[in-house]
C-alpha cells in the first residue's frame, strides 16, 4: 500500500489530485489522509484524517510514503525504514505561510531512504520505480546523541 | 552537592516539555532521554498523540499560530495555567506557539527555558523562534549553518 500523507494543519489539494491522477497506473493500491482539502479522490481510498493512535499501524503496513515536506512524517518514515516520496508545499500557490517546505525537501534529499518530487511527472517516475528505505542501522544517530548529551546537562544543573 | 553530574539531583528536577503536535512532537519524543531522569511533564495539542507515544498524564492544550490573535490569547492563558500548576524547573519546547507561551510563562516564574528550533527550519529560525530568543535560557538551532555568535547555539540535531 502507498500511504499519502499531508500532515494535520492545511489542506494539500495539489497532491492529492496528482496523486488520484496517477493511482491507476500503479500497482499498489493508495489510501490518503487528505484533511480539510475541498477535492474529493475517485481514484483512491481517502480519510480526511487518521487518529494518532491509528497512525503508526497503518504507516508500519505501508510499503512507500508519500508525504508534503513536514518533519513528522519524515521522522517516522526514518524510524519505522520506510522510503519516503517528499512533496513539498509551495508559498506561491497558497500551500503554507512561506517556502521552508521546499528548504526541507532540499536538505533532506541527500539522505537514503529520503526523495523529492516538485511535480506529477518526477512523482510518478518515483512510485515506478523500487525506491530503497532508509539503512537498516539501529545506532542512535550521532548529532542526536550529542544534542540529548547536552540537554541532560543543562537539565541537570538548572 | 549542587553538580548534578555526580550526584542524582537530576532525578528530583521537574521538568514541562511542551510541543505542538506532528513534527515538533516526534521531535521531542526523540529528545526524551534527555530527560528520563527527572519528574517530567509532556503537553501537545493533539489528543491521542500522548496515548500513541504512552505517556499516562500528559496535558493538551488549545493551538494556535501567530495569525489568530484570539486563539492566540487563549491559548496563552491555558500555557500560563499549566506552568503555573506544575511549577517547573525547567521549560523546554521544540515549537510551535503554545510552546513559545509555556516558555514566557516559565520564565516568568524563574523557570530555566530551552528552545530547541525545529530541524525543519532550515534556512531561517522560525517566527516563534526568533521571539524565544527573549525568554529562552538557551536558545537552539538544529542546523550549525544557523548558529551565530550571540546565539541561537548549535549542540546536535534530532536526524
Amino acid at each position: 500500500m502507498i500511504l499519502v500523507t499531508i500532515g494535520t494543519q492545511l489542506p494539500f489539494d495539489r497532491l492529492i489530485k496528482i496523486m488520484d491522477t496517477i493511482a491507476p497506473s500503479l500497482s499498489d493500491r493508495v489510501f490518503a489522509q487528505i484533511g480539510n482539502g475541498e477535492y474529493r479522490p475517485t481514484n483512491i481510498e481517502w480519510q480526511p484524517s487518521i487518529d494518532a493512535n491509528e497512525f503508526e499501524g497503518i504507516f508500519e503496513k505501508a510499503k512507500i510514503i508519500v508525504s508534503h515536506a513536514g518533519m513528522g512524517t519524515v521522522l517516522t518514515a526514518q524510524k519505522m525504514k520506510k522510503p519516503i516520496i517528499i512533496f513539498p508545499r509551495s508559498a506561491a500557490l497558497g500551500e503554507h505561510r512561506n517556502d521552508h517546505q521546499l528548504a526541507t525537501a532540499k536538505q533532506l534529499q541527500e539522505r537514503p531512504g529520503v526523495y523529492v518530487a516538485y511535480g506529477e511527472t518526477d512523482l510518478k517516475d518515483l512510485l515506478q520505480t523500487d525506491l530503497a528505505g532508509p539503512l537498516a542501522t539501529e545506532v542512535e544517530p550521532e548529532g542526536r546523541r550529542k544534542l540529548v548529551g547536552y540537554l541532560k546537562d543543562f537539565i541537570q544543573s538548572a | 552537592m549542587t553538580d548534578g553530574k555526580i550526584d542524582t539531583l537530576g532525578r528530583h528536577k521537574r521538568v514541562l516539555a511542551v510541543s505542538s503536535g506532528g513534527g515538533h512532537w516526534e521531535q521531542m519524543m526523540l529528545l526524551s532521554g534527555a530527560f528520563k531522569d527527572a519528574k517530567t511533564t509532556y503537553a501537545t495539542t493533539i489528543p491521542g498523540l500522548l496515548q500513541r507515544s504512552k505517556i499516562a498524564d500528559g496535558h493538551i492544550l488549545p493551538d494556535c499560530n501567530q495569525d489568530q490573535f484570539f486563539a492566540s490569547i487563549r491559548c496563552f492563558i491555558s500555557c500560563l495555567a499549566l506552568v503555573i500548576k506544575q511549577r517547573p524547573d525547567v521549560v523546554i519546547s521544540t515549537g510551535a506557539a503554545p510552546g513559545f507561551f509555556c516558555l514566557v510563562a516559565g520564565r516568568l516564574l524563574g523557570a530555566k527555558t530551552i528552545w530547541i528550533d525545529s530541524v525543519a527550519n532550515v534556512e531561517k529560525i522560525s517566527m516563534s523562534g526568533k521571539m524565544a530568543k527573549y525568554v529562552a535560557v538557551l536558545w537552539l538551532t538544529q542546523w550549525q549553518h544557523l548558529a551565530k555568535p550571540g546565539g541561537p547555539v548549535y549542540a546536535g540535531e534530532v536526524l
